[in-house]
């Protein structure tokens, strides 16, 4: 059967490409305990005028819907409180819309850390001067404990945020990470937003998924219109999307060696990083790829010279990587630090959803190039790794794992491009919901929109970081702060793609 | 590892500069941005990233500065870990309303002499995210801005550029 037709409710027209369902409280209490239970898995919550929505996905079958509660009143029942990966989007819902739910397990504020001039933002907006309450990290209790605070300045050149440690000895007992620094008020900018404005905000969510973002609002977007990007567009934007993949899983594998003092591979991975945004800024006009996919297709057509440069490109790492590889496997100081180092249980994977290396490093193979899956995807051939041991040393392998994925995709992309237009124009005065899915370096990027008169009337973005976060701070409990940098950069969550 | 490093070792290096003759823009800079670096802080200008709401697009590109191509520390520049060691504050994103105390007090961290750069184009007003409840504005709002780094993000070529002219132009401290 079905999940959509498990959902009892009353199914909202215009809603695509899967079913939005406006839910009663038996029907929404029904799914929390679904999510609980496993059966489903929770791929985003989040606010609207007057109602809270949640997209779940049925592993088993693949099948991904969209239920809606309204709040009347102004609360919904906590997901939260049954299902943990929740606390921290109702958290988020309740601070920039002010609605409450009822039930859930933590109060405290998400976003708002008390410096804006306004309450619930996107809600009810009321003009209010800051009120600075202190906030109440989570008690820790035993001898010998000490507390390190850490950020929002960090040390390095990564984004802000802040993490308390609480330490025994070396031994790290506790980690609350507080997060909300980099809030830009994204979703409120593109309220009401022209399409084209709206695709330039989500591209600069998180800039190191700029492709990935786009391809997710774009696909948001045409579904709402119900129009599809013509076959040579897609190809460039898978493409541009695995050029991304493999410019970041370059970056993070040097980088993680790096934080354990091994800066030989950090230089080596440079080099095929540097050469590889070279490649894409030479094929699409910009290194990171920022504003090529737009909706309705891509921005510009690949240069000239841009199968021959991104050919070079594979070249140079089919020739390098191997024995980079080798190294990385051989070197037995840089494995004794990432093997057994920060382990992420699977059982933590599966019920967080966490997508992308996370996940697959934790015995979770969601990908959403293949579930629910979208083109070009569906026409090639590629394989999703996966590994059980849930270590620093295993999200290594699979980003290794994927690179190669990756420039297999990128042969088969480079013979198979279709000839043809590279966009559409969209219609001036369209109408409809979409939901849009890409699977970015980092995992699932999500995308929920509703477009009135050709504009932006809400549009929520959920980066893959939601669901990983948290998972971090199960991954460093007893291991040694030392070793924390190592983790952290093992999961490279986005800050400004959580924070929005 | 030995195997690696002996075929580097034999293999001419990636640094784009000094003199490559396919790149004659990043060559000048390179000689320039040594002359100048040297005739101000004897050859050492330490830097302090903070990111003040950046979408990391730009931390991307500054990390760049640090690969075998642009290979910052060779003209004495160097990224340190505290503003306490800093002379120059390179600042990104639009200034956001949570940021804006952790920017202040970084500034008032660094010791005189120090400059800042605003690296990207929503450090200058806020950019696409400028008007939003969440964003205090452009860098300039919150702390005195020495240099504005245009571009989203800069290439490490503009950033180098703009780091030469913050040398170039501003008086002694």
């Amino acid at each position: 059967m079905a999940l959509i037709d498990t959902i009892e409710g009353e199914n909202v027209a215009g809603h695509r490409p899967w079913p939005r369902v406006v839910v009663s409280e038996r029907t929404w209490h029904l799914a929390a305990g679904q999510l609980s239970a496993g059966q489903w898995q929770l791929l985003g919550l989040w606010g609207d005028a007057g109602a809270v929505h949640m997209a779940v996905l049925d592993g088993s079958a693949g099948e991904i819907a969209v239920l809606t509660f309204l709040c009347k009143g102004g609360t919904f029942p906590s997901i939260g409180a049954v299902h943990p990966p929740a606390i921290r989007p109702e958290r988020a819902i309740r601070d920039l819309y002010g609605l409450d739910p009822i039930g859930a397990p933590d109060r405290r504020p998400w976003l708002d850390l008390g410096f804006w001039s306004v309450e619930h933002p996107l809600g009810a907006r009321r003009d209010a001067a800051p009120a600075r309450a202190p906030y109440d990290f989570l008690p820790v209790e035993g001898e010998s404990l000490h507390q390190i605070p850490v950020g929002p300045v960090h040390a390095g050149i990564i984004e802000p945020g802040h993490f308390r440690f609480t330490a025994n000895g070396e031994a790290v007992v506790r980690l609350e990470q507080r997060l909300g620094y980099v809030h830009k008020g994204i979703e409120s900018l593109m309220a009401g937003a022209p399409i084209d404005k709206a695709a330039r905000l989500a591209g600069r969510t998180s800039g190191d998924s700029t492709v990935a973002y786009a391809v997710a609002f774009a696909r948001a977007v045409e579904a709402a219109l119900q129009i599809e990007a013509p076959a040579r567009a897609l190809y460039l934007r898978a493409l541009m999307a695995e050029l991304e993949r493999l410019a970041n899983h370059f970056g993070d594998i040097g980088a993680i060696c790096n934080d354990a003092s091994f800066s030989l591979m950090h230089a080596q991975c440079g080099i095929l990083r540097e050469r590889t945004l070279r490649a894409a800024d030479a094929c699409f006009g910009h290194r990171l790829m920022m504003d090529c996919v737009v909706p309705g297709g891509v921005a510009h057509d690949l240069s000239a010279n841009g199968v021959a440069r991104v050919s070079t490109l594979l070249d140079e790492i089919r020739r390098v990587f191997p024995k980079l590889i080798e190294l990385y496997d051989n070197t037995a100081s840089l494995q004794d630090r990432t093997a057994t180092t920060g382990v992420l249980r699977p059982e933590f994977a599966r019920q967080f959803a966490a997508g992308g290396y996370v996940g697959r490093a934790s015995g979770r193979a969601f990908d959403a190039r293949k579930t629910p899956g979208y083109a070009p995807y569906d026409q090639l051939e590629f394989d999703v790794p996966v590994l059980d041991a849930g270590d620093v040393n295993a999200r290594v392998w699979i980003r290794i794992r994927e690179v190669e994925q990756s420039l297999a995709l990128i042969e088969q992309i480079l013979r198979r491009l279709p000839d043809g237009p590279t966009h559409m124009t969209l219609a001036t005065a369209g109408a409809g919901e979409g939901l849009g899915l890409a699977e970015g370096f980092r995992g699932d990027v999500l995308v929920w929109l509703r477009i009135e008169d050709g504009r932006v009337a809400r549009c929520h973005l959920r980066d893959p970081s939601w669901f990983q976060w948290p998972l971090l701070e199960a991954a460093i409990e007893g291991n040694i702060v030392a070793d924390f940098p190592l983790c952290n950069k093992s999961f490279n969550c986005s800050y400004s793609g959580h924070d929005l | 590892m030995r195997r690696i490093l002996f075929e580097n070792l034999a293999r001419r290096p990636l640094t784009e500069a000094p003199p490559p003759k396919d790149d004659a823009a990043l060559a000048e800079l390179a000689a320039s941005v040594d002359r100048a670096a040297r005739r101000r802080l004897g050859r050492s200008l330490s830097i302090r990233e903070v990111d003040a709401g950046s979408c990391n697009g730009c931390e991307l590109e500054i990390h760049a500065l640090n690969n075998a191509f642009y290979d910052l520390e060779r003209f004495g520049l160097r990224f340190v870990a505290s503003p306490r060691h800093a002379d120059v504050l390179l600042v990104t994103g639009p200034v956001t309303r949570n940021m804006r105390e952790a920017l202040e007090r970084t500034y008032n961290a660094t010791p005189d002499p120090k400059w800042v750069v605003a690296v990207g184009d929503c450090a200058r007003d806020g950019g696409i995210f400028a008007g939003s409840y969440a964003v205090a504005g452009g860098v300039s709002q919150v702390v005195p801005v020495d240099l504005h780094i245009g571009g989203c993000p800069p290439s490490p070529l503009q950033l180098l550029k703009g780091l030469l002219a913050l040398l170039e132009q501003k008086p002694d401290r």
